[in-house]
């Protein structure tokens, strides 16, 4: 592999923050309205904690609040998969499921690969591997719980399927190759799924019109909601601070 | 809804050893479906600033608590009984650690 532009390193890092700063979003989204008051506290403490690693990985590309409130929608590098909307809680935690453990494998490899992200990476797979085993935890409950409960679980893992693919496209001045982390999570969300009664998603991991998208900067149409809530203020009063 | 899941849910009362203490102290309650998930939202709500190395949950109903009205019985005597408390020996000099 040739070394990566610094312009490359960049737009990873970058694409790595938006994963984060985006979840962290839409986690948040449940405060004051999960299920349980337990589970609210659950959602928006791993919401802090990818809010964490969002600010780290924006300030190794410029300024965190600039890039955060400033940039436009096409502008963003997250996959869809982040933005997809809360849904039900089921919704919720397929989503966790197949981001944490995708984020997991991630960050141990970026870990070990010696990056600027690499010390950042390092710290941060100890909070992930909770966020992965909050996810696993809930889907077994789910999916080997109540007739319904069932049955939202199967539809939410169905209904996300399709955004899972664009996880392990490649991403230039990465150091890490994505593609070959697909097997391992393969195999590891299809132990949880299997554990939990549940059938793995038959459809294709990902649509012509999505394949890689949000990378590029094209997202889904709830995107635009999310960002004008999380920029409003910043866009109202500039530079406002507590 | 919510008033209904969380009483479907036992209550767990949780106890937390903190870095430097040496047993579990109690430090609240709260609902979960079962032990592996009550440890985990004892994680959450009761851990999250760095309070505790070491957590323990147990199921509410698991535990006998002395009641209000035996109070007298229970713990009146003790009151005067001041030589059970170990202050009227002289701390023979050279004694470290005491």
């Amino acid at each position: 592999m040739s070394t990566p532009t610094p312009t490359a390193v960049g737009t990873a890092t970058l694409a790595l923050a938006d994963d984060a700063l985006v979840l962290a979003q839409r986690l948040g989204e449940w405060a004051a309205d999960a299920p349980v008051l337990e589970e609210d506290v659950a959602l928006t403490n791993i919401a802090l904690d990818l809010l964490g690693q969002a600010r780290t990985l924006l300030s190794l590309t410029g300024d965190e609040d600039e890039l955060a409130y400033g940039r436009e929608e096409h502008q963003f590098r997250n996959v869809q998969l982040v933005e997809r909307p809360n849904g039900d809680f089921a919704d919720t935690i397929a989503r966790q499921l197949y981001f944490s453990v995708y984020q997991e494998l991630l960050y141990t490899a970026l870990a070990a690969a010696d990056g600027q992200t690499a010390p950042l990476a390092a710290k941060a797979v100890k909070e992930v591997a909770y966020h992965r085993d909050h996810a696993e935890q809930w889907t077994l409950r789910l999916g080997d719980g109540t007739e319904e409960s069932h049955r939202r679980m199967q539809r939410a893992l169905d209904g996300l399927w399709r955004y899972t693919g664009e996880l392990f496209a490649p991403l230039e001045g990465l150091g890490v190759e994505l593609p070959a982390l697909r097997a391992p999570w393969l195999e590891r969300i299809t132990a949880v799924v299997e554990r939990a009664t549940l059938t793995m998603p038959q459809g294709p991991d990902r649509t012509p019109w999505s394949a890689g998208a949000g990378r590029q900067g094209v997202h889904t149409e709830p995107f635009g909601k999310l960002l004008a809530e999380m920029q409003y203020l910043h866009r109202a009063h500039p530079g406002a601070s507590w | 809804m919510t008033g209904q899941t969380s009483d479907a849910w036992p209550l767990w009362e949780v106890f937390v050893r903190s870095r430097r203490g040496l047993s579990h102290s109690h430090a609240g309650s709260l609902h979960a479906p079962d032990a592996a998930m009550a440890l985990r939202n004892a994680r959450d709500l009761y851990t999250r600033r760095a309070e505790g190395v070491s957590i323990w949950v147990v199921p509410s109903t698991a535990i006998t608590a002395s009641s209000p009205d035996e109070k007298d019985p229970f713990f009146e005597p003790a009151a005067d009984k001041p030589y059970r408390h170990p202050t009227f020996y002289e701390i023979p000099e050279g004694v470290k650690h005491l």
